[in-house]
């Protein structure tokens, strides 16, 4: 007899469980796994204005991976991203440290202060930042004109990808500090006091302890930031308007894939080169977590 | 890149699925429309036509005209039983993607539509355009300028959509910059190459005028001025591209003289800093479509009364003519469920005496009607800004010289993103302007052919 009830007890508390992950799976596959299959689907095909759908097998594929668009797109954005996550982080890694201290005054307006930028849509910051950036009008070419030095080329060729980098900065710091922040709060308060009665200073308390604590938040954002950075978007697209000789339609992959699918109307096309530089963000994020996860066990 | 968390994988799905919805329909599209275009249609009775008019309807309008609201009301007054919905959708481009993603979905497009005159072609290669022809539009072929008439007219005779506004292109140029310089108002494009010169050295820190390195519509209607024909289609799938013949050579040799030799600007325009340097006199001229003169004095207030308003200058000065840039119409989508009473507004809505009268006075277009361009009252305007110049008659001139063949590619968005990544490109970083017609030649012959048209000229 009780043998059968806890039997009936564990049907219903299955069914209690599927029910509750029932919406997930449901959003889920509606959202997530439909249309990215779909969106395989249609990269097998090849459209045209006139003579209408074709399938065309791996064609796009092949034509993706030789595409000197795509690959310089794919190429700009990992430059990017070797340059800009390092500092945005380092950064960020300061930050909270310095607030995580204790040493600081006015800490919660400091904290707010680098997170706000965050809150600021990405849309608005780079017009703000196009707008200072501005070699005629805009504040710094104002300042230097005061000076009687030569405007600053923010928005030229070779300084164009330090501009966005420092727009993407300014916006996340604050976010990755948050995180960083947060992990350093949760590690317990007796290390630290072992640690002093260890004789070891702030300095040593921050590499020995407080660093290793934060390696899997450290992960998190790297991984936040490949993911980022690949898909580099906004920033590009808005500055292109006031730099459109040096950013074109293919400046980052993002941006091709939306012209190519906007601009030329090849939406299979666009699935392909979207499923490509998916594949490269899981490819780079995977990559950093098996070297991470081997420095841990080494 | 926006925040991390919403940028994971999930952002890749959400454009799988805006790319799935596409395909959907295209698929759809694919069997029924093709070879229908072409054909008149059967002419729609005048009884079916009071008949629909009188049955109680919803339309869907999309527009980006502010306070259209007023003339639409016009037309439910004299039309009680149909009511339009006014959507905004959009401006230009934005509203033309929006579009083509309803119409791949088979669902969400409008009855009517706001739609440039450039874009007209994009929408009928796809067969989404309704031929106006048997409802009537005909009849209004002398209405309307003659020009404005073959850019809504296909290439079997088809009426595509009504002209709403134009933007016959003219010179505005800041009259107390000429008179200190002592520059005369150029008549001929040597004159104003010369007077281009002598500004700039007198006065490093202004330029005669600012050809925008992302304005392929400048360029398309200073090209149109100068007898270009740089597209020209026949039947659907034959088109001729023509960038870089002898008058785009000659265009492309006279700008990127310019450009090169630092004397007229290069600066993208309708952008904070463009906006600042017309306020602050950086530019003695503003080559623009005749909607130029209201959008100036609206968004240069700081100048009021220093601007006046000529003809561009020409190539041959016996020979006075004009392109055009800008202006929109309204056309029917093909898909409507109420085709009479949409075709039926559209030309209302643009050839109703009031209506078309109260886009001239209350959004300040730029008339597309015969009557309107000759009504007194409207050619004696004479605005503050432009010290009391007569602006309005100055471009109704301008009107009646514009050619009217000039045509559109069926693909314009690709042909201007190439245009500023080649020509445009050419004229801000000062290399060879005609060289990049040449490169922007191949890439729209690339193009088109890889979309199964068959490509001559160059």
């Amino acid at each position: 007899m009780a043998t059968t009830t806890t039997a009936v007890a564990r049907r219903r508390h299955g069914t209690a469980g599927a029910l509750f992950i029932a919406p997930f799976m449901v959003l889920f596959l509606l959202l997530f796994l439909a249309p990215l299959g779909y969106a395989a689907y249609l990269s097998l095909f090849q459209e045209k204005l006139i003579g209408g759908s074709t399938f065309v097998g791996l064609d796009n594929y092949v034509t993706a991976l030789k595409d000197p668009q795509l690959l310089k797109g794919i190429g700009r954005v990992a430059l990017f991203f070797v340059i800009q996550v390092p500092v945005m982080l380092l950064l960020a890694l300061c930050f909270a440290l310095a607030l995580d201290s204790g040493l600081l005054r006015l800490a919660r307006v400091i904290r707010l202060g680098i997170f706000v930028p965050y809150a600021v849509p990405s849309v608005i910051a780079t017009l703000m930042w196009g707008y200072l950036y501005g070699p005629d009008f805009g504040p710094f070419a104002q300042i230097s004109h005061d000076l009687h030095l030569p405007a600053p080329h923010f928005l030229t060729d070779g300084w164009m990808l330090g501009s966005l980098a420092n727009i993407v900065t300014w916006e996340f710091v604050g976010y990755n500090m948050i995180i960083l922040y947060a992990a350093l709060r949760t590690i317990p308060a007796e290390l630290y006091e072992a640690a002093a009665m260890d004789g070891a200073g702030a300095w040593r308390i921050a590499w020995s302890i407080k660093l290793p604590a934060l390696r899997p938040a450290l992960t998190l954002t790297v991984l936040f930031s490949v993911i980022g950075s690949f898909q580099l978007f906004n920033e590009p697209k808005l500055l292109m308007s006031v730099a459109p000789d040096v950013i074109d339609s293919s400046y980052t992959a993002n941006l091709y894939a939306y012209s190519v699918a906007f601009i030329s109307q090849q939406t299979n096309y666009a699935a392909t080169v979207s499923f490509i530089l998916g594949l490269v963000i899981v490819i780079v994020s995977y990559a950093f977590l098996l070297t991470a996860n081997r420095r841990r066990t080494a | 890149m926006s925040g991390a968390f919403f940028n994971s994988p999930s952002s890749l799905s959400r454009r799988g699925f805006l790319v799935g919805a596409g395909a959907l329909s295209l698929a759809a599209c694919g069997g029924g429309g093709g070879g229908t275009s072409g054909s008149a249609g059967k002419p729609v009775g005048q009884a079916d036509i009071d008949k629909a008019m009188k049955t109680p309807t919803q339309l869907t309008f999309w527009t980006w005209v502010p306070n259209i609201d007023k003339e639409v009301a016009l037309f439910e007054k004299k039309y009680p039983a149909v009511k339009v919905k006014v959507v905004n959708a959009g401006q230009g481009t934005p509203q033309y993607t929006k579009l083509r993603t309803a119409l791949k979905a088979n669902s969400g497009a409008p009855d009517m539509v706001q739609i440039e005159f450039q874009a007209i072609p994009t929408f009928t290669i796809t067969d989404s355009l309704l031929d106006l022809r048997p409802y009537g539009a005909s009849a209004l072929k002398s209405t309307f300028v003659d020009w404005t008439w073959g850019q809504v007219s296909g290439s079997g005779g088809e009426i595509w959509a009504i002209p709403q506004d134009t933007g016959p292109m003219g010179m505005l140029y800041r009259k107390d910059i000429f008179d200190q310089h002592g520059i005369q108002v150029p008549t001929t494009w040597d004159e104003f190459a010369a007077a281009a010169r002598k500004l700039h050295k007198a006065d490093p820190d202004v330029y005669l005028t600012n050809l925008a390195a992302n304005q392929v519509a400048a360029w398309h209607g200073l090209l149109w001025q100068a007898g270009g024909k740089p597209y020209v289609t026949s039947g659907k799938s034959d088109i001729t591209v023509s960038v870089d013949d002898a008058v785009s050579k000659k265009l492309g040799e006279y700008w990127g003289t310019l450009a090169k030799d630092g004397v007229i600007g290069v600066e993208p325009d309708f952008t904070d800093a463009w906006y600042a340097a017309l306020n602050k006199g950086k530019y003695a001229t503003w080559l623009t479509g005749a909607w130029g003169p209201a959008f100036l004095s609206g968004s240069a207030k700081a100048t009021s009364g220093k601007w006046r308003a000529a003809p561009l200058p020409q190539w041959d000065a016996a020979k006075p003519s004009s392109g055009n840039w800008g202006g929109s119409t309204t056309a029917v989508i093909r898909s409507t469920k109420n085709p009479i009473q949409a075709a039926v507004f559209a030309q209302f809505l643009n050839s109703d005496p009031t209506s078309a009268k109260m886009f001239a006075t209350e959004q300040f277009f730029f008339p597309a009607t015969k009557p309107l361009l000759s009504e007194a009252s409207f050619l004696a305007d004479a605005p503050a800004f432009y010290g009391g110049q007569k602006v309005n008659q100055v471009f109704a001139d301008i009107s009646a010289q514009v050619d009217p063949a000039f045509q559109w590619p069926p693909f314009l968005d690709r042909v201007a993103t190439d245009w500023t990544e080649t020509v445009g490109k050419s004229l801000a970083d000062k290399t060879d302007t005609v060289r990049a017609l040449g490169s922007w030649q191949s890439r729209i012959t690339t193009f088109a052919k890889s979309q199964g048209f068959t490509v001559k000229g160059g």
